[in-house]
């Protein structure tokens, strides 16, 4: 037996575990419900809006609803296990894991493991509905929903390490706001989520052509919308290949330093540092 | 007095640990024997806890030499880890998970680590009926009393079967019976498993009940280490004895109390009633040696002033 494998195995088994309980927690379909309640009302307020340009017309839900899927799977694996990191950091589930041998890493591949699974509630809570209240959502058939697929792997592989590191590094749960919440949101208004990026200044675009979040909206268009809407992109292209280029990028750069912040971060990690979170929490509540 | 070899397990040496500019830990020594049971006593503040996070891997010291099953604890790898049991104390970590599944799912990191000789994880049943906790094995552990959760954490530091196990604190906020239990699952791994113990506590009874050898840590040094009986030889030489004659109440503190109590049997006779002799009590000797290491320290600290007026 391996151990490594074997700590994988269990860590995989883990993840699958905590994926259930969240299953049947009302306050984890609670977030989920919101989560869709937001998006489809922002889309249905929408529904008779359009967006002009290149000569064609689109309606507003068509096009903002695979970027915001996208969206959704950058803000949910970068904010999911940021959240997670820091509050079981505090409250001394780290520790536990890092008292079993190889246990952080069987903790790690839990998390990989319920954050990945956690997009598959969320987009059925929203594609559902979606489909009965907009006309035509995917216009690719089989094809597209292949596209949805290795945008939302690829993505995944992309945004995960960046939730991590954030994870290591944020100070406390507290903290997750400033760190982590405000930069994502204002990344995703500036990444042509809710509306098409041209509309920006030059340097905004540039800077957000920087980061996973407009490519990972652009590749979902690309998966649900017919090849005349890529008239209305930069270039006039889906640019797939830049797409996997810039997501692969993001996902080796996280892959190769995530394990190293993640080490460091562990070690700092003891039975004192849990009782002082503790105590901060305990002045917090009061 | 289950130290069946006398092989090493911790041996620690000249180990410090500053905070700033606070020496919390100024040159501690001592080493551990195979299957002993040790308990490191000493007030609040003393470096107990900070002692126990060294010799788990999980805090680096500022100097000095620490081995755990021969390797230095921050840089030990996996196997390692596997041998050394830590009980923790919890908070509200896995709080959606039940106890039988989180013991599950611990124990199952071990399973490469088992021999022969020590099969590794224990079996969940077993060990959940060996501290208690049958009637809240599948509640979730949010919803577990605090008694109950420090029981989960024993079980969650023996899971693995350790060789040595850590415990800081292990029956704070226990009440008696959950004492007795705890004391049982000590004995239990101590004489049955071999399991070399190190734990911190305040409860002198429990720390006379459950050691082999005590350790008494004061101003960052080990002031004290021997059994408590040796222990109360060396810092209280008299043994209170009280008795009654003619409806009057005596009390005499005696340096060999066994012949003050002949001569008073021999002079008195009959006369005599509800004797009781008392030995020092780990308690009495442990205040004593606070008490001095104190003291001590304040004609140090004097000693000191004066060298600086000296100079």
């Amino acid at each position: 037996m391996n151990p490594r494998i074997h700590a994988i195995k269990t860590g995989l088994a883990r993840g699958w575990h905590e994926f259930k309980l969240g299953l049947r927690s009302p306050q984890d379909w609670g977030f989920y419900l919101f989560l869709a309640l937001v998006t489809l009302g922002y889309l249905w307020l929408n529904r008779n809006s359009t967006i002009e340009g290149e000569g064609m017309t689109m309606s507003l839900p068509a096009f903002s609803m695979p970027s915001i899927l996208g969206a959704l799977i950058a803000f949910g694996l970068v904010i999911g296990p940021g959240y997670s990191l820091a509050m079981e950091r505090e409250d001394g589930t780290l520790l536990r894991s890092k008292a079993v041998p190889r246990g952080m890493a069987g903790y790690v591949t839990g998390q990989v493991v319920i954050h990945s699974m956690g997009i598959v509630p969320t987009f059925i809570v929203i594609l559902l509905p979606g489909m009965f209240l907009f006309d035509d959502l995917m216009q690719n058939g089989a094809s597209g929903w292949l596209t949805v697929l290795w945008v939302t792997v690829l993505g995944l592989l992309a945004a995960l390490p960046i939730g991590i590191i954030l994870g290591s590094l944020v100070p406390g749960v507290q903290k997750m706001g400033t760190w982590g919440f405000f930069p994502i949101m204002a990344l995703t208004a500036i990444s042509g989520i809710f509306f098409p990026i041209q509309t920006l200044w030059g340097w905004l675009q540039t800077l957000a052509q920087v980061f996973p979040i407009y490519w990972l909206g652009l590749g979902m268009r690309s998966a649900f919308l017919p090849d005349s809407a890529a008239m209305l992109e930069i270039g006039g292209s889906w640019r797939t290949t830049q797409t996997v280029i810039v997501l692969a990028l993001w996902a080796i750069a996280g892959f190769l330093l995530a394990p190293r912040v993640l080490r460091h971060m562990a070690r700092r990690q003891s039975g004192s540092a849990v009782e002082e979170a503790r105590q901060e929490a305990g002045q917090w509540v009061r | 007095m289950a130290s069946v070899d006398n092989s090493v397990v911790i041996e620690v040496e000249n180990l410090r640990m500053r905070y700033g500019s606070v020496d919390v830990l100024d040159g501690v020594a001592f080493s551990v024997a195979r299957g002993e049971v040790v308990t490191l006593l000493g007030p609040n503040g003393a470096g107990k806890t900070t002692t126990i996070e060294i010799l788990e891997g999980f805090r680096e010291p500022s100097a000095g030499k620490v081995s755990v099953f021969g390797s230095d604890p921050i840089d030990a790898d996996e196997d390692w880890r596997a041998r050394v049991g830590v009980v923790l104390q919890s908070w509200r970590d896995h709080a959606r998970w039940s106890p039988r599944d989180l013991l599950l799912h611990l124990g199952r990191y071990y399973e490469p680590y088992s021999t022969p000789e020590r099969q590794r994880p224990y079996d969940v049943e077993q060990l959940i009926d060996m501290v208690g906790m049958n009637d809240h094995a599948d509640q979730r552990i949010r919803t577990l009393s605090g008694g109950q959760r420090r029981r989960l954490d024993v079980a969650v530091g023996i899971i693995g079967r350790p060789e040595l196990l850590f415990l800081d604190e292990p029956t704070a906020g226990f009440d008696p019976q959950a004492k007795r239990d705890f004391h049982d699952v000590v004995h239990r791994l101590a004489d049955l498993e071999d399991t070399t113990i190190l734990l911190t506590t305040h409860d002198l009874d429990e720390a006379e009940k459950l050691a082999d050898r005590i350790l008494i840590l004061a101003g960052g040094r080990i002031v004290a280490d021997g059994t408590a009986d040796q222990l109360a030889r060396e810092i209280t030489r008299e043994t209170q004895v009280r008795w009654s004659r003619n409806g009057e109440h005596f009390v005499h503190a005696a340096a060999d109390a066994t012949r003050f109590v002949r001569e008073l049997f021999t002079q008195h006779g009959e006369e005599i009633a509800d004797l009781e002799v008392r030995r020092a009590t780990l308690e009495d000797t442990y205040i004593a040696m606070v008490q001095q290491f104190e003291s001590g320290q304040q004609s140090e600290d004097v000693a000191r002033t004066f060298d600086g007026v000296a100079e």
